[in-house]
Protein backbone atom coordinates (compact mmCIF):
# COMPACT_ATOMS: atom_id res chain seq x y z
CA UNK A 1 0.00 0.00 0.00
CA UNK A 2 2.57 2.26 0.82
CA UNK A 3 4.18 2.07 -2.56
CA UNK A 4 0.90 2.72 -4.12
CA UNK A 5 1.08 5.90 -2.15
CA UNK A 6 4.42 6.83 -3.42
CA UNK A 7 3.43 6.15 -6.93
CA UNK A 8 0.61 8.42 -7.22
CA UNK A 9 3.01 11.00 -5.28
CA UNK A 10 5.51 11.06 -8.34
CA UNK A 11 2.42 11.08 -10.67
CA UNK A 12 1.07 14.13 -8.59
CA UNK A 13 4.47 15.67 -9.00
CA UNK A 14 4.56 15.02 -12.18
CA UNK A 15 1.51 16.75 -13.20
CA UNK A 16 1.93 19.35 -11.27
CA UNK A 17 5.76 20.34 -13.19
CA UNK A 18 3.56 20.02 -16.17
CA UNK A 19 0.75 22.24 -15.03
CA UNK A 20 3.63 24.72 -14.02
CA UNK A 21 5.05 24.28 -17.14
CA UNK A 22 2.44 25.05 -18.74
CA UNK A 23 1.34 28.39 -16.83
CA UNK A 24 4.66 29.52 -17.46
CA UNK A 25 4.19 29.35 -21.39
CA UNK A 26 0.52 30.94 -20.96
CA UNK A 27 2.48 33.87 -19.10
CA UNK A 28 4.79 34.53 -21.17
CA UNK A 29 2.19 34.71 -24.15
CA UNK A 30 0.20 37.58 -22.06
CA UNK A 31 2.51 39.85 -21.50
CA UNK A 32 4.90 41.81 -24.24
CA UNK A 33 8.16 44.12 -23.49
CA UNK A 34 9.59 46.14 -26.41
CA UNK A 35 12.86 47.62 -26.03
CA UNK A 36 12.66 50.49 -28.41
CA UNK A 37 15.84 51.74 -29.41
CA UNK A 38 15.30 53.21 -32.55
CA UNK A 39 14.50 56.57 -33.72
CA UNK A 40 13.77 56.04 -37.23
CA UNK A 41 10.58 56.54 -38.71
CA UNK A 42 10.17 52.87 -40.16
CA UNK A 43 11.44 51.40 -36.68
CA UNK A 44 8.77 53.22 -34.31
CA UNK A 45 6.18 52.73 -36.84
CA UNK A 46 6.30 49.11 -36.16
CA UNK A 47 7.20 49.94 -32.35
CA UNK A 48 4.08 51.26 -32.27
CA UNK A 49 1.77 48.41 -34.42
CA UNK A 50 3.29 46.04 -31.86
CA UNK A 51 2.19 47.57 -28.75
CA UNK A 52 -1.09 48.86 -29.97
CA UNK A 53 -2.13 45.03 -31.08
CA UNK A 54 -0.68 43.43 -28.17
CA UNK A 55 -2.70 46.12 -26.00
CA UNK A 56 -5.70 45.60 -27.82
CA UNK A 57 -5.41 41.42 -27.73
CA UNK A 58 -5.21 41.67 -24.01
CA UNK A 59 -1.33 41.16 -23.77
CA UNK A 60 -0.12 43.41 -20.65
CA UNK A 61 2.09 45.68 -22.58
CA UNK A 62 5.32 47.83 -21.54
CA UNK A 63 7.48 49.57 -24.18
CA UNK A 64 11.17 51.28 -22.61
CA UNK A 65 12.35 54.05 -24.36
CA UNK A 66 16.27 53.82 -24.94
CA UNK A 67 18.75 55.73 -26.74
CA UNK A 68 17.49 56.96 -30.13
CA UNK A 69 13.86 55.16 -29.37
CA UNK A 70 13.59 58.12 -26.23
CA UNK A 71 12.88 60.88 -29.08
CA UNK A 72 9.95 59.97 -29.56
CA UNK A 73 8.76 60.92 -26.54
CA UNK A 74 9.72 64.37 -26.69
CA UNK A 75 6.57 66.87 -27.28
CA UNK A 76 6.75 67.86 -30.62
CA UNK A 77 6.57 72.06 -30.02
CA UNK A 78 9.87 71.62 -27.50
CA UNK A 79 12.87 73.36 -29.27
CA UNK A 80 16.18 72.39 -28.81
CA UNK A 81 16.77 69.61 -25.91
CA UNK A 82 19.66 69.55 -23.57
CA UNK A 83 21.28 71.09 -21.15
CA UNK A 84 24.83 72.02 -22.67
CA UNK A 85 26.15 72.51 -25.93
CA UNK A 86 26.77 68.59 -26.66
CA UNK A 87 23.41 67.83 -25.92
CA UNK A 88 21.77 70.67 -27.61
CA UNK A 89 24.33 69.27 -30.96
CA UNK A 90 22.92 65.89 -31.15
CA UNK A 91 19.22 67.60 -30.46
CA UNK A 92 20.10 69.97 -33.19
CA UNK A 93 21.81 66.77 -35.82
CA UNK A 94 18.50 64.57 -34.90
CA UNK A 95 15.57 66.57 -34.10
CA UNK A 96 13.59 65.42 -31.21
CA UNK A 97 10.18 64.35 -31.66
CA UNK A 98 7.27 62.25 -33.15
CA UNK A 99 7.07 64.57 -35.78
CA UNK A 100 10.36 64.85 -37.24
CA UNK A 101 11.53 61.23 -37.67
CA UNK A 102 13.82 60.01 -40.24
CA UNK A 103 13.84 57.17 -42.04
CA UNK A 104 16.69 54.33 -41.91
CA UNK A 105 16.74 54.07 -45.40
CA UNK A 106 15.91 56.73 -48.25
CA UNK A 107 16.00 59.62 -46.03
CA UNK A 108 17.25 61.85 -48.98
CA UNK A 109 17.25 65.01 -46.19
CA UNK A 110 13.91 64.48 -45.06
CA UNK A 111 12.38 63.86 -48.48
CA UNK A 112 11.98 59.97 -47.94
CA UNK A 113 9.95 60.27 -44.66
CA UNK A 114 7.92 63.10 -46.39
CA UNK A 115 6.77 60.59 -48.93
CA UNK A 116 5.85 58.04 -46.66
CA UNK A 117 3.73 59.77 -44.72
CA UNK A 118 1.80 61.19 -47.75
CA UNK A 119 1.81 57.50 -48.64
CA UNK A 120 0.55 56.40 -45.54
CA UNK A 121 -2.31 58.97 -45.61
CA UNK A 122 -3.29 58.24 -49.04
CA UNK A 123 -3.97 54.50 -47.44
CA UNK A 124 -5.37 55.54 -43.79
CA UNK A 125 -2.54 53.85 -41.88
CA UNK A 126 -2.03 55.89 -38.76
CA UNK A 127 0.90 57.88 -37.98
CA UNK A 128 3.42 56.72 -35.47
CA UNK A 129 1.91 59.73 -33.26
CA UNK A 130 -1.36 58.48 -33.47
CA UNK A 131 -0.94 55.25 -32.66
CA UNK A 132 1.41 56.46 -29.06
CA UNK A 133 -1.80 58.26 -28.35
CA UNK A 134 -4.08 55.13 -28.87
CA UNK A 135 -1.18 52.93 -27.03
CA UNK A 136 -1.70 55.11 -23.92
CA UNK A 137 -5.31 54.51 -23.95
CA UNK A 138 -4.96 51.00 -24.34
CA UNK A 139 -2.73 50.75 -20.90
CA UNK A 140 0.50 50.27 -22.81
CA UNK A 141 3.37 51.03 -20.11
CA UNK A 142 5.59 53.94 -21.23
CA UNK A 143 9.12 54.09 -19.69
CA UNK A 144 11.53 56.11 -20.72
CA UNK A 145 15.19 55.21 -19.71
CA UNK A 146 16.67 57.41 -17.18
CA UNK A 147 20.26 56.78 -17.87
CA UNK A 148 19.13 57.85 -21.73
CA UNK A 149 17.68 61.18 -20.32
CA UNK A 150 20.56 62.22 -18.26
CA UNK A 151 22.78 61.34 -21.16
CA UNK A 152 20.88 63.20 -23.90
CA UNK A 153 19.79 66.09 -21.25
CA UNK A 154 15.99 65.18 -21.39
CA UNK A 155 13.71 66.53 -19.19
CA UNK A 156 10.80 65.19 -17.56
CA UNK A 157 9.22 68.44 -18.99
CA UNK A 158 10.52 68.03 -22.61
CA UNK A 159 8.31 64.89 -22.71
CA UNK A 160 4.72 63.52 -23.61
CA UNK A 161 2.46 63.44 -20.57
CA UNK A 162 1.24 59.76 -19.71
CA UNK A 163 4.74 58.30 -19.00
CA UNK A 164 5.37 55.59 -16.76
CA UNK A 165 8.36 56.26 -14.04
CA UNK A 166 11.38 56.37 -15.88
CA UNK A 167 13.76 53.36 -15.13
CA UNK A 168 16.78 51.46 -15.66
CA UNK A 169 18.10 47.92 -17.24
CA UNK A 170 16.94 45.77 -14.34
CA UNK A 171 13.33 47.21 -14.01
CA UNK A 172 13.33 46.04 -17.84
CA UNK A 173 14.90 42.91 -17.29
CA UNK A 174 12.58 42.22 -14.59
CA UNK A 175 9.53 43.11 -16.79
CA UNK A 176 10.88 41.23 -19.70
CA UNK A 177 11.21 37.71 -18.03
CA UNK A 178 7.69 35.97 -18.04
CA UNK A 179 7.09 37.96 -21.07
CA UNK A 180 7.43 38.04 -25.20
CA UNK A 181 11.00 40.27 -25.70
CA UNK A 182 11.55 42.24 -29.20
CA UNK A 183 14.64 44.84 -29.64
CA UNK A 184 13.31 47.27 -32.19
CA UNK B 1 -28.26 36.62 -24.52
CA UNK B 2 -29.96 39.34 -26.81
CA UNK B 3 -29.43 39.23 -30.18
CA UNK B 4 -29.34 43.18 -30.38
CA UNK B 5 -26.57 44.91 -31.65
CA UNK B 6 -24.95 46.72 -28.65
CA UNK B 7 -22.36 48.70 -30.60
CA UNK B 8 -21.38 49.27 -34.48
CA UNK B 9 -17.81 50.15 -35.49
CA UNK B 10 -17.44 51.75 -38.74
CA UNK B 11 -13.48 50.61 -39.83
CA UNK B 12 -13.88 50.90 -43.18
CA UNK B 13 -10.29 52.06 -44.63
CA UNK B 14 -8.44 51.91 -42.12
CA UNK B 15 -5.55 50.07 -41.95
CA UNK B 16 -3.92 47.76 -39.35
CA UNK B 17 -3.68 47.95 -36.61
CA UNK B 18 -6.33 50.44 -36.19
CA UNK B 19 -9.55 48.07 -37.05
CA UNK B 20 -8.31 45.66 -33.80
CA UNK B 21 -7.21 48.46 -31.45
CA UNK B 22 -10.35 50.00 -32.14
CA UNK B 23 -12.29 47.23 -31.37
CA UNK B 24 -10.70 46.70 -28.77
CA UNK B 25 -11.38 50.20 -27.03
CA UNK B 26 -14.81 49.80 -28.00
CA UNK B 27 -15.42 46.54 -26.51
CA UNK B 28 -14.71 47.56 -23.26
CA UNK B 29 -18.02 49.71 -23.11
CA UNK B 30 -19.73 46.58 -23.78
CA UNK B 31 -21.58 43.81 -21.25
CA UNK B 32 -20.58 40.56 -21.38
CA UNK B 33 -23.08 38.30 -23.44
CA UNK B 34 -23.44 41.98 -25.59
CA UNK B 35 -23.01 41.85 -29.49
CA UNK B 36 -20.91 44.27 -31.47
CA UNK B 37 -20.90 45.12 -35.17
CA UNK B 38 -17.83 46.11 -37.26
CA UNK B 39 -17.40 46.92 -41.08
CA UNK B 40 -13.92 46.97 -42.16
CA UNK B 41 -11.97 47.03 -46.04
CA UNK B 42 -8.32 46.13 -44.69
CA UNK B 43 -8.67 42.53 -45.91
CA UNK B 44 -5.66 41.58 -43.27
CA UNK B 45 -8.55 42.26 -41.29
CA UNK B 46 -10.17 38.80 -41.72
CA UNK B 47 -7.23 37.09 -40.10
CA UNK B 48 -6.66 39.48 -37.99
CA UNK B 49 -10.33 39.68 -36.10
CA UNK B 50 -10.28 35.55 -35.90
CA UNK B 51 -7.03 35.93 -34.39
CA UNK B 52 -7.98 38.49 -31.81
CA UNK B 53 -10.95 36.71 -30.82
CA UNK B 54 -8.79 33.44 -30.51
CA UNK B 55 -6.21 35.64 -28.21
CA UNK B 56 -8.68 37.55 -26.17
CA UNK B 57 -12.13 34.75 -25.88
CA UNK B 58 -14.05 37.17 -27.08
CA UNK B 59 -16.49 35.48 -29.92
CA UNK B 60 -16.87 35.79 -33.17
CA UNK B 61 -20.41 34.55 -34.15
CA UNK B 62 -20.38 35.45 -37.87
CA UNK B 63 -18.50 36.99 -40.24
CA UNK B 64 -19.23 37.71 -43.97
CA UNK B 65 -18.35 39.92 -46.65
CA UNK B 66 -20.13 41.72 -49.63
CA UNK B 67 -18.98 44.04 -51.95
CA UNK B 68 -15.17 44.47 -49.94
CA UNK B 69 -16.78 45.14 -46.57
CA UNK B 70 -16.40 42.66 -44.38
CA UNK B 71 -18.73 42.82 -41.41
CA UNK B 72 -17.64 40.77 -38.37
CA UNK B 73 -20.28 40.26 -35.40
CA UNK B 74 -18.65 39.77 -31.86
CA UNK B 75 -19.71 38.60 -28.57
CA UNK B 76 -18.07 39.90 -25.10
CA UNK B 77 -16.54 37.07 -24.07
Amino acid sequence: MAMVATETTMEDLARELQEHEREHERAKHDKLVIIAWSGELDKVWPQMIMATTAAAMGMQTTIFFTFWGLFSLVKTDVGLTGENWMQKMVAMMDRPGMEHLGLSKMNFAGAGPKMMKHLAKEHDVASPGELLEMARDLGVRLVPCQMTMDLLGLKREDMIDGLGEPAGAATMLLEAQEAITLFI
Amino acid sequence: MSQTIAKTLDLRGLACPLPIAKTAVAIRELQAGELLEAYATDPGSVPDFNAWAKTTGNELVEQTEEDGVFRFLIRKV
